[in-house]
C-alpha cells in the first residue's frame, strides 16, 4: 500500500490580517517620524546643538544644526517605521526598531538643546551618561535579585523592602561602627533578613508569594520607618551619618574619553552591580548552579526526580537576592545621601518592571534598568535647561514604556514557568 | 526482579502501580515494609538514592523541562563541570554522552534540540536515554505507551527489547494488555494496592482482563446499528489557536448527525482539545463556523450553546467539570440552577435541588454517602457519573463527551458507555473524543482521525486497528479511505426530535 505523509507545515487557511505585531509597531514607529519631523522641526531653533564630549560646555562636542538634526533624526525615524510596516524580515525586528525610537530621542533633543536659552544650549554627555548610571544602579541592583528569586520559581515583590531594609541597616551599622565596610556587610544581612521571611513562608508554609511580597514591603517601610523618628532623628550623629565609599578611579579606563569620566571614576557599588551582572549571567547559563536554577524555575518536579533538591536550592537563591539588592540599598546609604524614611520611594517596583522588561535575564535587567534610569535622568537635564515640556510629564514617561514593554512591545514575555507556584512533594 | 527480564506490572487506573513505583524510586516513602535490591534492604531517601542504587525511571508525565536542550536535560542533576567550586557545564563533554548512548541503544535523538519542539515519542526517547546515561540496571516505564501512536508504541516495544538484550532490566506500567503480551517475560497484577496474581505472557486476554479488574468483563460494547439522521454539528473552516498561540485546530470539517455517534481518534495534543472547547465556546475560534442545528454558534458564550442543547462532558473532570467543594446535589444543578425550579428570582430552591439529586444519583448509579457529600471525595468513576448525570438531565440535541472514561473503574466505563449508546438511540448527535483506541472503535459509528489539527481521515468503526493507527501517526492510505465529510445522503429522514426524552 503506498502512503502519504502529510506534510509537517502546518498551512494556516486563516487570514492572519495586515495589521500584525511588526506591522501595528511600524505604524506607532511612522507616527513618531512624522511627528518629530514636522513638529520638532518646526519647534527647533536654527542653532547649532551641542552635544559635549565633557562636563561642561567647553571641550570636544558633536555639533549640528537644530532644525537640520530633528528633521534627520525625525526622517529616520519615519523610514524605520516604514520599513516595519512594509514587513521587514523578523530577525531585524528589535534592530530596527531600536535605531528608530534611539533617532525619535536625539531628533527630540535637538529641539530640546537648539531652543534652549543661550549658554544652556549644550548637552555635557558625561554627566548624562553618568547620571544614567547612578539613577539605574538601585533598579539594576534591584532587578539581580528578582533574577536570582524568580528563575528558582519564587516570585520576589519584596525587591522594595530588600533595599530599603538594605540602605536602613548599612546607615545604622556604618554609622555605628564608622567602617564602611561594616555597613556594606550589614545591608546585605538586612536585605537577605527580608528574604529569609520571604523564603520561609512562601517556600515553608506556602503562602501566597504576591502577598506576602506586599506584606513584606509594608513591614520594611514600617520598621525602618519607626527607627528612623525613634533613633535616627533625634541622634542623627551617632545612628545615621555613615561614611561613605570613596570615588575609586580605575587606571586607564578613566581616560577614555566620555566613557572614562562617566564610568571610571565610580564608586563601588557602580562597579559591584556591572560586574554582578555580568557574574549571574555567565553563571545561570553556563554553570550547574545555573542548569539547576532554571530548571527549578522551569518544573521542579523534573529537577526533583534527577535528585536536584528543589526547596534548598530556592530558599539558597532567594537569600542571594536578598544579599544583592540589600547592597544595592546600601549604594543611597554609603555612598549618596543620609537614610530618610521610605527612601528607596517606589525604585524596587521599577526594578520589578525592570525584570520583566528585561525578560528575566541579568543583561537584559541591565539594559532596561538603564533605560529608566536615562528617563529618569533626561528629566532632570530638561529641568535644568528650562524646557517647556514638565518635568513631570518626562517622569511619567518610563511607567509608560514599562506598560507597554509588559502588554508585549518586547515581544511575548515569558516568565519561568513554575514562577511564583510552590513545589510541593508528591 | 532478575536481571535482563521484562516485568509487566498491569492494574486498573489509581490500582496502586504508580505509586508503588514512585516509592521504588524515592519520591514517596513508604509506610512500612522494605525493598530489597541484590537481597540487601534499601533505603531510599529520595530519587539520587534510588539513581545511584542503579534504578531509572520513565515517568508517565515526562520530567523534562521543555525550554532546554536535549543535552542539559540529560546532564542535569549529573553534570560534568570544570573550573573546580564554579562548575562550568562541560557541554561538550554532555553531547558527546548522549551520542554514546544513543549510537550504543541505537536511540537517535540531537543533543542540541529544544524539548519543548520534540514529538512525544522523541520526549519519550529523550527520557529513556537520560536514564540510560545514568548506568541505570533497572528501568522503570510508568504507562510508556499511553501518549503514543500504535507506531510509536511498536517502536517502544523493540527499544525495550534491545535494552533486555543489553541486560537491563524493565519495569513495565500499563493497563493495555496487547502490549503486555507482547513483551513482557513475566507479569504481576495489581489491584487496589495488593498483588493479586502472577501470570506468564501466554495467558489469555480475558484471564488476565478478570485477574485485573477481579470479575469477567466485557470488553465491547453492545449496540445496535446506528439511524442517522439529520446533520446536527456541522463544523467548516475551524481554526484555533491553543493557549500558546500556536495553531491547534487547523481547518477542520466535521458533520455529527442526529442519531449518530461520531468517535475523535488521536494521539493527545493533536487538536481535540481545542476543538471540542471551540464548539463550546470555551476559546475563540479564528476562521470557520460551526453550525448547531443550521444555527450558526460561533461567538456564542457557552451558557447559551449549553442552553441551546449541547451536554459537555469535559476531559477534565477535577478541572472544568465539577466544583470539588461542592455537593454532590449542588454539581448536579451547576448548569440550570438559575431556571425553575431549582431557582426563582435571586435564591435557589434547596428542596427542589436534593429532590432532584436524590433522583439523579438513583438513576445513574452514583455510589455517594449522601448527596450533601463533597463531589471531591468520590472516587472518579462516581464523580464521572455526576457530571454525566448532569449533562444528560437537559434536552439535548448534541452530547460531547472528551475522554468520558479517563481515570474511571471499568464498572463505571460499562456504564457510562451504555448511557452514551442510549443516548445516540434517543437521537441525540454525539460525539465522543477519546485517546483510548478501543473505546472510540467501540462507542463510534463513524471515526474521525486528527491529526496536527486536521481531521485527517474518516472511517468506519470495522477499519483494522493498524489502518487507524497509521492515520493516528499522520499517514493516510493513498487516495482510499479519504471520506470528506458530508458527502453521505443527504435526503436522510428527519430526526425523531429530542421532546421524547423527557
Amino acid at each position: 500500500m503506498s502512503t502519504t505523509a502529510v506534510p509537517d507545515v502546518a498551512v494556516a487557511p486563516v487570514d492572519q490580517g495586515f495589521w500584525t505585531r511588526h506591522r501595528k509597531t511600524g505604524a506607532v514607529l511612522l507616527a513618531l517620524g512624522l511627528l518629530a519631523t514636522v513638529l520638532f522641526g518646526a519647534l527647533a531653533t536654527g542653532q547649532q546643538a551641542r552635544f559635549t564630549l565633557s562636563e561642561t560646555e567647553g571641550g570636544a562636542a558633536l555639533e549640528i544644526n537644530g532644525t537640520v538634526g530633528a528633521i534627520l533624526f525625525g526622517v529616520v525615524t519615519l523610514l524605520a517605521g516604514g520599513a516595519l510596516l512594509a514587513g521587514m524580515p523578523k530577525r531585524r525586528f528589535t534592530l530596527v526598531l531600536g535605531v528608530g525610537l534611539l533617532a525619535f530621542v536625539l531628533s527630540f533633543l535637538c529641539w530640546q538643546v537648539s531652543a534652549a536659552p543661550e549658554g544652556r544650549n549644550f548637552m555635557p554627555l558625561v554627566n548624562v551618561v553618568r547620571g544614567t548610571f547612578v539613577l539605574a544602579l538601585p533598579l539594576i541592583f534591584g532587578a539581580l535579585a528578582g533574577v536570582l528569586c524568580e528563575r528558582s520559581g519564587v516570585v520576589n515583590v519584596a525587591i522594595e523592602g530588600q533595599l530599603l531594609m538594605g540602605a536602613f541597616s548599612g546607615a545604622l551599622f556604618g554609622s555605628l561602627s564608622g567602617s564602611v565596610w561594616v555597613g556594606l556587610v550589614a545591608a546585605a544581612v538586612g536585605g537577605a533578613f527580608i528574604s529569609l521571611l520571604l523564603a520561609v513562608f512562601a517556600i515553608r508554609y506556602l503562602v501566597d508569594q504576591v502577598v506576602m511580597g506586599i506584606v513584606l514591603n509594608l513591614l520594611a517601610v514600617g520598621v525602618t520607618g519607626f527607627l528612623y523618628e525613634r533613633l535616627m532623628q533625634p541622634n542623627a550623629e551617632r545612628y545615621n551619618s555613615a561614611p561613605r565609599f570613596a570615588n575609586w578611579e580605575i587606571p586607564l579606563l578613566k581616560d577614555i574619553p566620555l566613557i572614562g569620566p562617566a564610568l571610571f571614576r565610580g564608586n563601588i557599588f557602580l562597579y559591584l552591580g556591572l560586574l554582578l551582572v555580568l557574574v549571574i549571567h555567565i553563571a545561570l547559563f553556563r554553570t550547574r548552579w545555573g542548569l539547576r536554577t532554571r530548571s527549578v524555575g522551569e518544573h521542579p518536579t523534573a529537577a526533583d526526580t534527577l535528585g536536584v533538591r528543589v526547596l534548598r536550592l530556592r530558599y539558597r537563591n532567594v537569600i542571594m537576592a536578598g544579599v544583592v539588592a540589600g547592597i544595592g540599598g546600601a549604594s543611597y546609604t554609603l555612598a549618596l545621601y543620609t537614610f530618610t524614611k521610605n527612601m528607596i520611594g517606589g525604585k524596587g517596583f521599577i526594578a520589578l518592571a525592570a525584570l520583566i522588561f528585561g525578560r528575566w535575564s541579568p543583561t537584559g535587567a541591565l539594559l532596561a534598568a538603564l533605560f529608566f534610569g536615562f528617563a529618569d535622568q533626561l528629566a532632570t537635564y530638561l529641568g535644568a535647561i528650562g524646557s517647556a515640556i514638565p518635568s513631570q510629564f518626562l517622569a511619567m514617561l518610563p511607567y509608560l514604556a514599562t506598560i507597554l514593554a509588559v502588554a508585549g512591545l518586547v515581544g511575548r514575555v515569558r516568565a519561568p514557568a513554575a514562577d511564583g507556584k510552590p513545589y510541593v512533594k508528591g | 526482579m532478575e536481571p535482563g527480564e521484562i516485568h509487566a506490572l498491569l492494574g486498573e487506573n489509581g490500582a496502586g502501580k504508580s505509586t508503588l513505583m514512585n516509592v521504588l524510586y524515592g519520591l514517596y516513602q513508604p509506610d512500612e515494609g522494605e525493598i530489597l535490591v541484590d537481597g540487601r534492604p534499601l533505603r531510599l531517601s529520595g530519587p539520587s538514592d534510588a539513581i545511584a542504587a542503579g534504578i531509572g525511571m520513565v515517568h508517565q508525565h515526562f520530567m523534562l523541562v521543555p525550554v532546554f536542550t536535549v543535552a542539559e536535560n540529560i546532564m542535569l542533576g549529573a553534570e560534568q563541570v570544570r573550573g573546580g567550586i564554579a562548575g562550568f557545564l562541560d557541554r561538550r563533554r554532555a553531547r558527546r554522552e548522549v551520542a554514546e548512548v544513543s549510537e550504543r541503544y541505537h536511540l537517535r535523538v540531537d543533543p542540541d534540540a529544544i524539548i519543548e519542539d520534540l514529538p512525544v515519542g522523541i520526549q519519550q526517547r529523550v527520557e529513556i536515554v537520560k536514564a540510560l546515561t545514568r548506568d541505570v540496571d533497572l528501568l522503570i516505564l510508568d504507562e510508556p505507551t499511553a501518549v503514543l501512536t500504535p507506531q510509536e508504541t511498536e517502536e517502544l516495544l523493540t527499544v525495550m527489547r534491545s535494552l533486555k538484550a543489553a541486560g537491563k532490566s524493565i519495569v513495565f506500567i500499563t493497563h493495555k494488555l496487547g502490549e503486555v503480551k507482547a513483551v513482557a517475560d513475566r507479569i504481576t497484577v495489581i489491584r487496589r494496592g495488593r498483588t493479586v496474581g502472577t501470570a506468564s505472557p501466554e495467558a489469555s486476554r480475558d484471564e488476565l482482563a478478570a485477574l485485573m479488574v477481579g470479575r469477567s468483563v466485557r470488553l465491547t460494547v453492545d449496540k445496535q446499528p446506528a439511524t442517522p439522521g439529520k446533520p446536527i454539528l456541522e463544523v467548516a473552516g475551524l481554526v484555533v489557536d491553543d493557549d500558546r498561540q500556536c495553531r491547534a485546530v487547523d481547518g477542520v470539517e466535521l458533520t455529527v448527525r442526529a442519531g449518530e455517534v461520531l468517535g475523535v481518534a488521536g494521539v493527545q495534543g493533536n487538536g481535540q482539545t481545542e476543538l471540542i472547547e471551540a464548539i463550546m465556546g470555551l476559546r475563540p475560534a479564528l476562521a470557520g463556523s460551526v453550525t448547531l442545528d443550521g444555527e450558526q454558534i460561533n461567538g456564542w458564550s457557552t451558557k447559551r450553546v449549553l442552553r441551546a442543547g449541547v451536554g459537555y462532558v469535559p476531559e477534565d473532570r477535577s478541572v472544568d467539570g465539577l466544583v470539588k467543594e461542592f455537593s454532590v446535589a449542588e454539581n448536579l444543578v451547576l448548569d440550570i440552577y438559575d431556571r425553575p425550579p431549582f431557582g426563582k428570582g435571586l435564591a435557589l430552591r434547596p428542596d427542589a435541588i436534593a429532590k432532584s439529586a436524590q433522583e439523579r444519583i438513583a438513576q445513574f448509579d452514583v455510589r455517594t454517602p449522601s448527596a450533601d457529600a463533597a463531589v471531591g471525595t468520590l472516587s472518579g468513576g462516581n464523580q464521572q457519573k455526576v457530571i454525566v448525570a448532569r449533562e444528560l438531565s437537559r434536552p439535548l440535541k448534541l452530547f460531547i463527551a472528551a475522554q468520558p472514561t479517563r481515570g474511571v473503574d471499568v464498572g463505571s466505563i460499562e456504564f457510562i458507555h451504555s448511557r452514551v449508546i442510549r443516548e445516540r438511540d434517543i437521537g441525540t448527535a454525539v460525539m465522543v473524543v477519546s485517546s483510548e483506541l478501543d473505546e472510540v472503535i467501540g462507542l463510534a459509528d463513524r471515526i474521525a482521525v486528527m491529526y496536527r489539527g486536521r481531521i485527517i481521515g474518516i472511517v468506519g468503526p470495522d477499519t483494522p486497528r493498524e489502518e487507524i493507527g497509521l492515520l493516528m501517526a499522520g499517514i493516510t492510505p493513498d487516495g482510499a479511505g479519504m471520506t470528506p465529510t458530508g458527502d453521505t445522503p443527504a435526503s436522510a429522514p428527519e430526526s425523531p426530535g429530542n421532546e421524547d426524552k423527557e
